[in-house]
């Protein structure tokens, strides 16, 4: 893309404030941004490295409870700091335009897609109703949305989310805009929700000429969108290079190590001893069935990944495994001994052998409850332990997770992300399982933290011998850990067996369109991908 | 730039290592930064309890000795006068203290261990539990409550225990609705489903899981719920069907000595008598709902914008 057009908008030494703990700290500290017209830039790194603050500067706003305190930004000649806030408003929307990551919240549900989308390029007087109508259609269409002439009727439940932020997009460049902020706009989606999403955005960025700042976590993604990629961190830009010289040879280590998050490998190995057996499980919520005739096994020390998109069935096989949800049909055999289908009717050690760790560790822990009490109530529980000899096991439990003593009065809103869900694993591991149920563990955690605990999880394994089950739609991540895959779809298992065979062709239709959804490290995945899938995606992702 | 470690440790990753302050070490530095509003309810609600406590020392006559002058002006030996059979009234003043104070804590607190227990067990169950314990008590709640307190006491009689169960049955409704309110939001959280997957009982479950992240709330509420219990119990005084004489209670005292108002026009003194066992209950009321204010306030998060 061109880098030698002329420049639409420049930040010079921006700093901007966050108030909080009762007093004013610097979340942005003095970054440059220059973009030219037509150009993408990526922003990246983990949360709370400032990417969204800074992507809401380059419209002149900042959210409630920060400040920009100094520093210039020029949009096109004008300076957005010094402008007054009518001025800053009457560009929003008309020549920046932002798009966030949820789109379903975005929306206001009482009002039509096509009211929303043409509402902000009426009010600036851009286009009138009917032109900015006519308009939207043709960017229904660019979009690749289905029906775009009559899509625009229907109300924002009544389209999917893959659809609706689509919709979202082409309701920013509904008024022409000169420069689009993405917020992380793929991240709530499934990964083959998101190919398209992203190739319709690609296009439409492409055939408009727009310019546009793309703020995602997920190196791959903004690899097929950016031209330029920053890397920020704590408030501070880390490097700024052009796409495939950053994908190449990055230069700071910081960079390099989040690229070094997608290179932990193992071979996947089978076992013969079977720890837990699903067999022929039916399970519904009601009367709606959730679960199908679904088999799996797990062996003793292995990983079995269960992957697929949001209601393949993934977590409720992980609900009857714990007895949550006794199934309607089928058994939960452990070592070959059938469990009792409801969680009242197994025993204690029954409960000890199978642990679970949830997703979000944030609500997962009692926020009232100190680390002391978390991880040793299960020892007291369990295993009868009780004073002296219950803090010397957490002690124990701490530094097999790698943190010491000195976290053991701390309550988990004291706590980093990573360390909370090191905290759930040591919670687990103190009944002595001998299954774990990891539900999207790493899922909510940035690329770096992910890595730490994914090794963290290989390597008690290694020690423990413990079994894991573990739940993600993150390919990555499959690859990283597992011994053995089950792909779900719809209720249904898909396809069953080691890691190499299941990512090496011949691949069933569905597994096949999951693997080539998720975006590879390299410019240019999204072209080819677009024209491989063809026709399958029409069908597959939007049924 | 700065210089970026190059490898991760997950200890490093919240530098500050903090040592918990004790609780008392915590109110005092919450106290400190309290308004001046929160203060004066504290020290009000101090200045009561320590009256009640130590009424006995503090009364200059007993609670029911009747001296020979009934409606006395003020004096030096009854510096509030005496009542209509010529009880000394700063004596029965603080006696009131002891009897309404006393009454109305008992009853909040059984009222919060009916409504509240109920409302956990209900949050926890669900289904047809939770179904029969809350339409019961929206039967309960259908029927005003002073009549039903009034019918109920005429029913079992006007003595202390029934007075307090009735009390505490009826404002037991209120409890229960938000308790299970706040529950329900919490029940749902996946901490709690790790306890049960953990196989834990419902009694764990409700104290050690529920109660200590609904407590704010709850604390509230306790402090509204003690004005309220303690109005009723005044009023039904007031009505002649709650604390009996001779025990000495505001409510009773307001009624008893109402007559006097009538002779303000010749001793201004005589006609605020009547009035000061009202103004004792309205002080006390103000106090509370001061210091459940800034606890709000404190607890809920919710603060002026900066």
């Amino acid at each position: 893309m061109s880098t030698d057009g002329d420049v639409l908008l420049t930040m010079r030494d921006v700093v901007i404030d966050g108030f909080s703990d009762e007093r004013w700290h610097e979340i942005i500290k003095g970054v440059d941004v220059t973009l030219h017209r037509g150009e993408v830039l990526g922003f990246i790194g983990e949360s709370g490295a400032g990417k969204s603050t800074l992507g809401l500067a380059a419209m002149g706003f900042a959210r409630p409870g920060c400040r920009i305190t100094s520093g210039e930004i020029v949009f096109d000649g004008i300076d957005l700091v010094a402008a007054s806030e009518r001025a800053r408003q009457k560009l929003r929307g008309a020549r920046i335009a932002y798009v966030a990551q949820s789109a379903a919240a975005a929306f206001n549900p009482a009002h039509t897609l096509l009211e929303q989308t043409v509402e902000s390029s009426v009010r600036h007087g851009i286009l009138s109703t009917s032109e900015a109508a006519e308009y939207a259609r043709e960017l229904y269409a660019a979009m690749d949305l289905p029906d775009p002439q009559n899509i625009g009727d229907r109300y924002p439940h009544q389209v999917s989310g893959g659809q609706l932020q689509r919709a979202m997009t082409a309701m920013a460049m509904c008024s022409k805009p000169d420069l689009i902020i993405f917020d992380e706009p793929t991240t709530a989606l499934d990964v083959t929700t998101q190919v398209n999403v992203l190739a319709a955005m690609r296009k439409a960025i492409l055939d408009y000429g727009t310019a546009a700042i793309y703020i995602t976590h997920d190196l791959a993604v903004v690899a097929q969108m950016a031209d330029r990629i920053k890397v920020l961190r704590y408030g501070e830009e880390v490097e700024e290079a052009p796409t495939d010289v950053m994908l190449s040879a990055p230069k700071h280590p910081y960079t390099k190590s989040l690229w070094a998050v997608r290179s932990i490998e193992k071979p996947g190995e089978g076992g013969a001893e079977k720890v837990l057996e699903l067999k022929t499980v039916t399970a519904a919520y009601g009367t709606v069935p959730v679960l199908e005739d679904v088999s799996i096994a797990v062996p003793r020390g292995k990983t079995v990944a269960l992957v697929g998109e949001s209601g393949s069935g993934k977590s409720t096989a992980a609900r009857v495994i714990t007895g949550l949800l006794p199934p309607q049909a089928g058994e939960v055999l452990f070592e070959d001994e059938a469990l009792p289908p409801a969680l009242k009717n197994r025993t204690r050690d029954h409960l000890r052998r199978i642990q679970m760790i949830y997703q979000s560790a944030d609500t997962a822990m009692n926020p009232r409850h100190t680390v002391r009490e978390i991880i040793g109530r299960p020892v007291q529980f369990y295993l009868g332990k009780r004073g002296r000899a219950v803090d010397e096991r957490v002690s124990e439990l701490l530094g097999l997770i790698e943190l010491d003593d000195s976290f053991m009065d701390r309550l988990p809103g004291e706590l980093s992300g990573g360390q909370k869900q090191r905290i759930c694993i040591a919670r687990a591991l103190a009944a002595e399982p001998d299954l774990i149920i990891c539900d999207e563990v790493t899922s909510a955690l940035d690329q770096i933290v992910q890595e730490g605990i994914l090794k963290l999880l290989m390597k008690l394994q290694r020690q423990l011998g413990v079994s894991y089950i573990f739940i993600t739609h993150d390919i990555a991540t499959v690859r990283a850990i597992a011994d053995e895959v089950v792909v779900m779809y719809q209720g249904r298992v898909v396809e069953q067996g080691l890691k190499e065979d299941i990512f090496s062709p011949p691949h069933p239709d569905y597994t096949g369109l999951l693997l080539a959804s998720v975006p590879k490290m390299e410019t240019g995945w999204l072209e080819k991908t677009i024209e491989a899938l063809g026709e399958r995606r029409h069908e597959a992702a939007e049924a | 730039m700065t210089d970026i470690p190059e490898t991760y440790s997950a200890t490093a990753e919240v530098a500050e290592v903090r040592t918990r302050r004790t609780w008392r070490a915590r109110a005092w530095i919450e106290l400190r930064k309290a308004p001046v509003s929160a203060w004066f309810g504290l020290t009000v609600i101090v200045a009561y309890i320590f009256v009640a406590v130590f009424a006995p020392l503090l009364a200059p006559h007993g609670e029911a000795q009747v001296f020979p002058q009934p409606y006395a002006p003020w004096s030096p030996m009854h510096p509030l006068g005496t009542d209509q059979i010529g009880r000394d009234v700063l004596s029965r003043l603080i006696y009131g203290a002891r009897n309404t104070i006393g009454i109305a804590l008992a009853t909040t607190f059984l009222a919060f261990i009916i409504g509240g227990g109920l409302a956990l067990v209900a949050a926890i169950a669900r289904g047809w539990t939770d179904q029969i314990l809350s339409r019961l008590i929206d039967v309960l709640m259908a029927i005003p409550s002073l009549i039903f307190a009034l019918m109920l006491l005429s029913i079992f009689g006007s003595t202390v225990t029934s007075l307090i169960i009735i009390i505490a049955v009826l404002d037991s409704t209120r409890v229960f609705r938000l308790t299970r309110a706040v529950a329900m939001n919490v029940v749902v959280m996946e901490f709690v489903e790790a306890a049960r997957l953990r196989g834990e009982g419902t009694w764990w479950i409700m104290r050690r899981e529920i109660l200590p992240n609904i407590m704010p709330p709850l604390v509230a509420e306790f402090g509204l719920r003690f004005c309220f219990v303690f109005l009723t119990i005044a009023a039904l005084s007031f009505l002649g069907l709650g604390i009996q004489p001779p025990t000495a209670d505001w409510g009773s005292m307001v009624r008893e000595n109402a007559s006097l108002i009538q002779f303000a026009q010749y001793d201004l003194k005589a006609g605020i008598t009547p009035l000061l066992p009202a103004a004792a209950i309205a002080l006390l009321t103000i106090g509370v709902n001061f210091v459940v204010d800034w606890f709000l306030m404190k607890t809920s998060g919710l603060r002026d914008e900066h």
